[in-house]
């Protein structure tokens, strides 16, 4: 219902005309007071601009998010586990679901969505550019990046627009089982044999870093925060997340008997936080650009995965038509 | 071709027995009955409902938010419709 007539595009002298700064003071006035913005209020450009963006680009992530699992589901130990991980890939399909929805309710399509996806014009995550090894590698992206997602979402439940506030508590509910199933794998191999041991300290090493990456660059090079903030899309800036991040799961790995692969960490009592060291950043922009792992793979396989689906939704509207036709004669 | 992309419906979902549908988000599919299918699939993964509606979101018809203050004042300053608007003296009960 939301997309209608949202479409069309005004004029560049039009837009500027119609965004007085009256109107442009009424919707920060509105959204100062907590009031939450709904799909068809009016709204600055940029504010739909940056929530398209934002919710597109974490939609692509939960379906991207499916591969690096997706690539265990045929191996994992026991018929338990593959039955939770179906479970969780499942949700991740859902979560980009919501999310597509909740962005099409600001007037774009899916299948630009999609497309910018599949042309590679769209960004994703960074995480899910890193190859998943072992066994282990699922219980870390399950306890890490879900855990760094889950704190990233968790203030978005309260963001100023409303579906995609509504999608993130959903999401949010959702994430919290795929971080203890995470956790449980983590902790099973940690008590295990020395070799299942190391298996999960290894993937702690790797997946630690990238999982602080998660959080996007540090505040004093995020372009898109100052804004983000002041329209209430953004409640924390990148760096208190990642330090909120790093808080809580330092014990947690204490608990688990694994190193943090940070030489620098150490706990500081007077502030009552742990500092870390130095995020490889080139890293992550590599990785953002295109460069990472698996880049390439994980954008060949969905563009594949969404080629060799075309017959089906082909079949569906052939289908669908036919009925429409049978039930008018 | 006019239907090459799968239409948009939205999405109603009562809980449970003795409440509401209400409007849980959208879903892409090609007839009605996929709607339906799809909708289980992605909003009902942990028992959220016991039945579903779906609506093609063309056909949903909406009041316009530029219009709502005056579309919706005519009930502002009506306080006497609300019970609390009626002072009731002590002593009188089951009022």
């Amino acid at each position: 219902m939301y997309t209608q007539g949202l479409d069309q595009k005004a004029g560049k002298g039009e837009a500027q005309a119609a965004e007085s700064a009256e109107r442009l003071a009424a919707f920060q006035a509105r959204v100062d007071a907590e009031e939450k913005i709904e799909p068809k209020d009016w709204m600055p450009e940029a504010y739909r601009r940056t929530l398209v963006r934002q919710i597109s680009q974490h939609a692509h992530s939960e379906i991207i998010g499916m591969q690096p699992e997706g690539n265990w589901l045929t191996r994992a130990p026991s018929l338990k586990r593959k039955a939770i991980l179906i479970a969780k890939v499942q949700d991740e399909a859902g979560h980009g679901h919501y999310l597509y929805s909740a962005a099409e309710t600001l007037g774009t399509s899916r299948e630009e969505m999609v497309d910018d996806l599949l042309t590679g014009k769209a960004k994703y995550s960074s995480i899910f550019n890193y190859p998943t090894l072992s066994w282990a590698d699922i219980g870390a992206i399950g306890w890490l990046v879900d855990g760094a997602a889950i704190m990233n979402q968790v203030p978005l439940c309260r963001c100023s627009y409303g579906p995609y506030a509504r999608a993130m508590v959903r999401i949010c509910k959702e994430e919290s089982f795929h971080q203890r199933q995470g956790f449980d794998i983590m902790l099973s191999l940690a008590r295990g044999t020395p070799e299942q041991k190391a298996m999960a300290q290894d993937a702690l090493d790797r997946w630690w870093w990238p999982s602080l990456m998660m959080f996007g660059p540090s505040d004093k090079d995020s372009k898109h925060s100052a804004q983000s903030m002041a329209w209430k899309i953004k409640r924390f800036s990148n760096d208190e997340l990642r330090q909120k991040f790093v808080d809580v799961t330092v014990p947690q790995a204490e608990f688990l008997g694994l190193r943090v692969p940070d030489d620098d960490l150490e706990y500081d009592a007077a502030s009552g936080h742990y500092r870390y060291g130095e995020i490889d950043w080139e890293e992550f922009i590599q990785v953002l650009k295109g460069n990472g792992p698996c880049n390439r793979q994980r954008l060949e396989t969905r563009n594949r995965a969404h080629a060799e689906g075309a017959w089906v939704r082909e079949a569906a509207r052939a289908y669908a038509t036919k009925q429409r036709g049978r039930r008018a004669a | 071709m006019q239907d090459e992309n799968w239409p948009l419906w939205e999405v109603f979902i009562r809980s449970k027995a003795g409440l509401a549908h209400r409007h849980a988000g959208s879903i892409h599919a090609a007839d009605a009955q996929m709607a339906i299918d799809h909708a289980r699939d992605v909003y009902t993964r942990r028992s959220e409902g016991v039945s579903i509606w779906v609506v093609r979101s063309a056909d949903l018809v909406a009041s316009d938010p530029a219009d709502s203050e005056a579309f919706f004042e005519p009930a502002a300053d009506k306080i006497y419709r609300h019970p609390t608007f009626y002072e009731i003296p002590d002593g009188v009960e089951n009022l």
